[in-house]
C-alpha cells in the first residue's frame, strides 16, 4: 500500500529525528543545535519525485526519477537520479543493469538537441529551425501525395491508397503518440506503415 | 502474454525456449525465480546457446536453430503416445473432437493445395464438415478417423524421439527427459509456463513455432489458468501498444482490418467478418465487430461518418497486397518507387536484414525524416564512416531532416506491458535543448498539411479535412485528450439493450467499457479493447494500488489490462465443465450457481452457463483451435520447414526451400546461399545482452563501458577447426555481406549432429554500430537474408548461414 508520506518526507524527518535524539541522549544540550545546523539535508530531500516505467523491455518497471526542479509547476526540471519504485508489484525497486543507468541515457552526450537538415549530396547536418524543417516536410507530403496519390484501381474501385510514402513508427512511444500517429498517417492515406513489433 | 509477469510465481514448470528471459527480462524473470523457490517449480531451457537462464536451470538442451517445430512436434507426440493429456480439457475446451473435410491431407512436408508457382496453398480443404443445421460436425468419441485428434495423431507421427535428434541435433535421452516433465503437466493441478521471444519470431515460420507450443499447452490444459499460458516476453515497453493502437499496415486499431480492394464497399466488408457461431449456444464475440468499427470510424471522421455514407467507409485506404509491411517499402525502395519516408523513434538501418539493401533503397528517397532523442545510424546512413558504413556520401541525394524528441523521462503517457497493463507515467524532466514531444511534432505536420489543402486544395482531400481534431490546442494535444479519445464516449444517450429505460451513459459522457459500444453512430471510440481506461471515474490506467487479495498475483487495482481489465486472458478455462476450478489451490473465478466470480474479470459473459458457453468466446466454435483451418497461410497444424538458408535439407521433401509460402522477392532470392553450400557452412543466429538494450544503450556511457566492443561466439571446437585465437578478430561474412568483430570462444555452444552432419553455430550479438559511446561495430543485419514469416513479415535473423576466418587485428590509429 502506498503511504501518504512521501519517501522525501520520510528522509527528511528520520535523519532529523536520528540527530536530535542520539545528541540529546548523550546530552550535548548546547552542542545539539549547533551539530544540527550543519547536518546536510538528504540530497533527494529537496527533490520532486516523479512515478513513471523503464522505457527498455516491455517487463516495465516502475521506476522513480528525481529531479532539480518540477515541471508539474512549470519549473525547468533536471533528472538527477533515478532507482527502482518499491511500491511497484512486477519488479518491486529492483532493476536491472540497463534499468540502473536509466540517468545516463537521459543525459546521454549523443541525445539530440536541434533540428538538423543534410542536403543531397552533403557529408554534414546543419542546423535548421523547426519551421523550416516542419514546413519542408509538409510541403514535401502535399506534393507527393498529389503527385502519387491513387484514388481509384483499374477497375474503378476507389482505392484512397498512398504508396509513395512510408512511416515507420516507435516501439518506446506512449499510447497517445500512436494514436495521434495513426490518425495522421491514416487519413493521409499512407499504406506503407509499420512498427518495430515486426521485427 | 495471455497472463503477466507476477502471474508467473504460480507455475510448476517454466519452459524457456525461444528466449533468453534471464538476460532479455531480468526483472520479469525474478517471478520464475519466485516460483523455483517457494513452490519447486522447474525450469527447462532449450536454445542453441547454454543462455544466462540456461545456467539457473533444472535442465538445458540444445537445439539447432530453426528446428523447434520438429521438437514441439515431438513432444506433443510423446505425450499422446503416453497419455499425457488433460482429457477433459481437450475433449470440452479444444476442438479435437469436430470433424475435418475429407480432402485435407499431408504429404513431402506439404499440406494438400499447394501451388508451386504462386507459392501459396489453396485452402479450400483445410476446413471443417459443417452439418445441414450449419453447425460442425463432432464426433466426442474421438472414433471418427477424420476428428482433429486423429488427424493430429498422424500429423506428429513423424516426429519420433530419432526423428527429433536427427533434424534439431538434440540427443534423445535430454528430449525425452524434457517430455517427461512437460508430461507431469497434464493432470489438472500442475500447471506450466511457455516463455518465449524473438528466439520464436524471428524465423520464416515463427507463427507456427508459437502455435506449436500454444497447441501443447492446450493439450496439457494450460490456457487460461494461473501459471500457465503463452507468454510473449516482447521486446520494446510498448510494442504492444502500437501494435494494439494498429500501426501496421494492415490493422486498424483493437485488432481491425484496413479493408483489401476486393472489398469495395461497407456491406462486403462486413459479409465476411460477421463470425456466425460454428457450434450452439456460443458467444463468439466478434460478432460485435460493427459496433468497434464504426465507433472507430466515428473517433476519426465524426459528424462526417454517417449510417448514410457507411460511415465514411470511402475514406480508408483499400490495399491492393496483403499488406505494405517495412519490407516490402524497402524493396519499393529499392526500385525508386517510394520518395518520402519516416523513422519515428526506430532505427532501420540496423534493425532490418541485409543491410547492403537498407542502404541501396534509402539512397533512393528523396527525404528521410528522422525522429528519435538520440541520433541515430538511420540518420546518418549517407555519411561515410570507413568499414562501419562505407557509402559514397557525395553520390547519395537523400535530404534528410533529424528532429529531436523527448524520451520517456519528459513525457506523460501509458506503455502497455507483455502482460498488457496500461500504465500511465508522469514527465519529471525538462527536455534537452529544442527536443519537442512527439505528438507535438505530428500535430504540427498534420495542421500543417491540412492547411495547405485548405489553401490550395488538391487530390481528394476530404478524409484530411473532415479528420476529428477537436483538440484545446490543435497544434499541441495533451496526452489526456488522445487517452480518452481511444476510450471512447457517448455521442447520444447510450441505453441498456436489456432494459431500454435504463441510461448506460448521456451523451459526452466517458464509456465504462466496449460493451456499451454502439453500431448506430451513437458512441465513438479509436480503440475498442482500451475501453475502460479512462471512463467517468477518471484514468484508470493511473491506478496505484498494489494490494491482491489473497496473492494470487493478479493486482486488479494497478493500472487497467485490456481487454475489460482482465489479467489471464481465457480465464474461463480455469474451470471445469461445471465451472469449478480445475486446482482449488490456484482458484481464479468459479460459477457459483448464478454468476462468474474469483480474482479476476471473468472472460466470459458474467451469467453465461457453464455447461452452454465454451470459454473460448473469441472463436466461433467457443473452444480453441489444435486445428486452425485456413487462418493461417502455411498449414493448419504446424510442420517442419528449413530456414531458408539451412546445413541440410528438410528431410520431408529436400527439394522444399524454407517455408513454401513466404513471401521471397526475386532480388533477394539471388541472396541467398543454397543449402549446405560450402562457402556458407556455419548456421548462424542473433541475440541480445544484459547489458544492453538494442541499439540504444550504445549512446549511454555506463552500459557502454559494461560491454564496450562486438564480438561473435564461437564453440571450441570451431576455434580450433578454423585457427581463431580466443579474443583474436574475426571477419564474419555471408552471401549478402560481411562483419569483423573480437571472437568469443565458449563452451557455451557446442557443434551438434544434424542428419548425420557436423553443425556448427556462430553467436552474433545485436548492440553495435558507428552512433554513440560504445565501440564501433556492426549488427547481424549486415548478414542476415530479407525474408520474412510467411503469416506476419517477421524477418529470419534466428537462422541463417555464415562463414568465419581469423582476420587481421584492426591498425591502432
Amino acid at each position: 500500500m502506498n503511504i501518504d508520506l512521501s519517501r522525501r518526507g520520510f528522509l527528511r524527518l528520520a535523519g532529523a529525528g536520528v540527530a536530535a535524539t542520539s545528541l540529546g541522549a548523550m546530552g550535548f544540550g548546547g552542542a545539539e543545535a549547533a551539530e544540527q545546523a550543519h547536518v546536510r539535508a538528504f540530497k533527494l530531500a529537496t527533490t520532486t519525485e516523479t512515478r513513471n516505467t523503464c522505457p527498455y523491455c516491455s517487463v516495465a518497471c516502475g521506476i522513480i526519477m528525481y529531479s532539480k526542479g518540477d515541471v508539474k509547476a512549470g519549473e525547468t526540471a533536471e533528472l538527477i537520479h533515478i532507482e527502482g519504485d518499491a511500491d511497484h508489484p512486477t519488479n518491486r525497486g529492483t532493476l536491472c543493469p540497463k534499468g540502473a543507468a536509466l540517468k545516463d541515457f537521459v543525459h546521454a552526450p549523443t541525445r539530440l538537441t536541434t533540428p538538423r537538415y543534410r542536403a543531397a549530396g552533403a557529408s554534414e547536418f546543419q542546423e535548421i529551425t523547426w519551421e523550416e524543417a516542419l514546413d519542408k516536410i509538409a510541403r514535401a507530403l502535399k506534393d507527393d501525395r498529389d503527385a502519387n496519390f491513387i484514388q481509384a484501381n483499374e477497375a474503378g474501385v476507389p482505392v484512397n491508397r498512398w504508396t509513395t510514402t512510408g512511416f515507420l513508427a516507435a516501439s518506446a512511444t506512449t499510447n497517445e503518440t500512436a494514436w495521434l500517429t495513426y490518425k495522421t498517417v491514416r487519413s493521409m492515406g499512407i499504406v506503407g506503415f509499420d512498427n518495430q513489433a515486426r521485427v | 502474454m495471455t497472463n503477466s509477469w507476477t502471474d508467473i510465481k504460480n507455475t510448476d514448470l517454466v519452459v524457456v525456449m525461444g528466449g533468453n528471459a534471464a538476460e532479455a527480462h531480468p526483472c520479469g524473470f525474478k517471478w520464475v525465480t519466485e516460483a523455483k523457490a517457494k513452490r519447486g517449480a522447474k525450469l527447462i531451457v532449450v536454445d542453441p546457446r547454454y543462455t544466462r537462464t540456461a545456467s539457473v536451470s533444472d535442465f538445458y538442451a540444445p537445439i539447432r536453430p530453426g528446428s523447434d517445430i520438429a521438437f514441439l512436434m515431438g513432444v506433443i507426440r510423446w505425450c499422446m503416445e503416453n497419455d499425457k493429456v488433460q482429457w477433459e480439457y481437450v475433449l470440452n475446451y479444444t476442438n479435437a473432437a469436430f470433424l475435418v473435410k475429407d480432402e485435407f491431407g499431408w504429404s513431402d512436408g506439404l499440406f494438400t493445395g499447394y501451388d508451386e508457382e504462386k507459392r501459396d496453398y489453396d485452402k479450400a480443404s483445410w476446413d471443417y464438415k459443417i452439418g445441414e443445421d450449419g453447425y460442425v460436425l463432432t464426433d466426442p468419441t474421438l472414433q471418427d478417423p477424420r476428428c482433429v485428434w486423429n488427424l493430429l495423431r498422424d500429423h506428429v507421427d513423424v516426429y519420433t524421439p530419432e526423428m527429433v535428434e536427427r533434424v534439431c541435433g538434440t540427443p534423445q535421452d535430454k528430449f525425452l527427459t524434457i517430455c517427461q516433465m512437460i508430461g507431469e503437466c497434464s493432470t489438472p493441478t500442475k500447471t506450466m509456463t511457455s516463455m518465449y521471444a524473438l528466439g520464436w519470431t524471428q524465423h520464416s515460420k515463427g507463427a507456427q513455432n508459437i502455435r506449436g507450443m500454444a497447441m501443447l499447452q492446450l493439450i496439457l490444459g494450460n490456457i487460461g489458468v494461473r501459471g500457465g499460458g503463452m507468454n510473449a516476453l516482447r521486446g520494446h515497453s510498448n510494442i504492444q501498444g502500437l501494435t494494439d493502437i494498429g500501426l501496421m499496415s494492415n490493422l486498424i486499431p483493437g485488432y481491425l482490418n484496413i479493408p483489401t480492394e476486393k472489398e469495395a464497399d461497407w456491406q462486403t466488408y462486413l459479409s465476411t467478418r460477421s463470425f456466425k457461431p460454428l457450434r450452439p449456444n456460443q458467444m463468439s464475440y466478434w460478432q460485435n465487430y460493427p459496433k468497434f468499427m464504426v465507433s472507430f470510424m466515428k473517433a476519426m471522421w465524426g459528424d462526417t461518418a454517417t449510417a448514410e455514407n457507411d460511415w465514411a467507409y470511402h475514406y480508408l485506404p483499400k490495399l491492393d497486397v496483403p499488406a505494405y509491411d517495412a519490407m516490402r517499402m524497402f524493396e519499393l525502395m529499392t526500385h525508386g518507387k517510394v520518395n518520402l519516408y519516416f523513422c519515428q523513434g526506430f532505427n532501420p538501418l540496423l534493425s532490418f536484414p541485409n543491410r547492403g539493401k537498407m542502404t541501396e533503397a534509402f539512397s533512393k528517397l528523396k527525404m528521410l525524416v528522422i525522429m528519435d532523442p538520440l541520433t541515430t545510424e538511420t540518420s546518418h546512413f549517407w555519411q561515410n564512416h570507413g568499414i562501419y558504413n562505407d557509402v559514397d556520401t557525395a553520390a547519395i541525394q537523400t535530404e534528410v531532416l533529424e528532429l529531436p524528441t523527448t524520451c520517456f523521462a519528459e513525457d506523460e503517457g501509458a506503455l502497455v506491458n507483455s502482460g498488457r497493463w496500461l500504465q500511465w507515467h508522469w514527465a519529471g524532466a525538462t527536455p534537452p535543448g529544442q527536443a519537442k514531444h512527439d505528438t507535438w511534432i505530428m500535430a504540427q505536420i498534420w495542421t500543417r498539411v491540412r492547411k495547405l489543402y485548405q489553401d490550395e486544395g488538391g487530390v481528394f482531400p476530404d478524409p484530411i479535412l473532415n479528420l476529428t481534431w477537436d483538440y484545446a490546442d490543435p497544434g499541441n494535444p495533451m496526452p489526456d485528450e488522445l487517452a480518452k479519445e481511444m476510450n471512447g464516449k457517448a455521442l447520444a444517450t447510450v441505453y441498456d439493450p436489456a432494459d431500454p429505460t435504463k441510461v448506460l451513459a448521456e451523451a459526452g459522457q466517458q464509456l465504462a467499457g466496449f460493451a456499451q459500444y454502439r453500431d448506430d453512430g451513437s458512441t465513438m471510440g479509436g480503440c475498442w479493447i482500451y475501453a475502460g481506461s479512462w471512463t467517468e471515474k477518471g484514468n484508470m490506467m493511473a491506478r496505484r494500488d498494489n494490494s491482491d487479495p489473497d496473492e494470487t498475483g493478479a493486482y486488479l487495482n494497478w493500472a487497467f489490462a485490456w481487454p475489460a481489465n482482465r489479467r489471464i486472458l481465457y480465464n474461463r478455462a480455469s474451470c471445469d465443465v461445471q465451472g469449478k476450478p480445475w486446482d482449488p489451490s490456484r482458484k481464479l473465478i468459479e460459477w457459483t450457481g448464478e454468476k462468474w466470480e474469483g480474482y479476476d474479470v471473468p472472460d466470459i459473459a458474467p451469467t453465461a452457463k457453464p455447461t452452454e458457453v465454451g470459454p473460448f468466446i473469441m472463436n466461433p466454435e467457443g473452444v480453441s483451435r489444435l486445428f486452425s483451418r485456413g487462418m493461417m497461410r502455411d498449414g493448419p497444424f504446424p510442420t517442419h520447414m528449413e530456414p531458408f538458408e539451412a546445413p541440410i535439407a528438410n528431410v520431408f521433401n529436400p527439394r522444399m526451400r524454407g517455408n513454401p509460402v513466404a513471401r521471397v522477392f526475386e532480388s533477394d532470392a539471388e541472396t541467398f546461399a543454397a543449402v549446405g553450400d560450402p562457402d556458407f557452412p556455419f548456421v548462424a543466429t542473433s541475440y541480445r545482452l544484459t547489458e544492453h538494450f538494442h541499439y540504444w544503450t550504445k549512446h549511454n556511457p555506463v552500459n557502454a563501458a559494461l560491454q564496450p566492443e562486438f564480438f561473435v561466439e564461437i564453440s571450441e571446437e570451431l576455434a580450433a577447426e578454423r585457427g581463431i585465437e580466443r579474443g583474436g578478430r574475426v571477419r564474419v561474412w555471408s552471401k549478402r555481406g560481411q562483419v569483423w568483430a573480437k571472437a568469443v570462444v565458449t563452451k557455451r555452444i557446442r557443434p551438434m549432429t544434424c542428419d548425420g552432419k557436423i553443425v556448427h553455430v556462430v553467436g552474433i550479438p545485436l548492440h553495435w554500430g558507428f552512433m554513440g559511446a560504445a565501440r564501433n561495430g556492426f549488427g547481424p543485419n549486415s548478414l542476415s537474408p530479407a525474408v520474412g514469416d510467411a503469416n506476419v513479415e517477421t524477418p529470419e535473423f534466428k537462422a541463417f548461414m555464415v562463414n568465419i576466418e581469423p582476420a587481421a587485428e584492426e591498425p591502432v590509429a
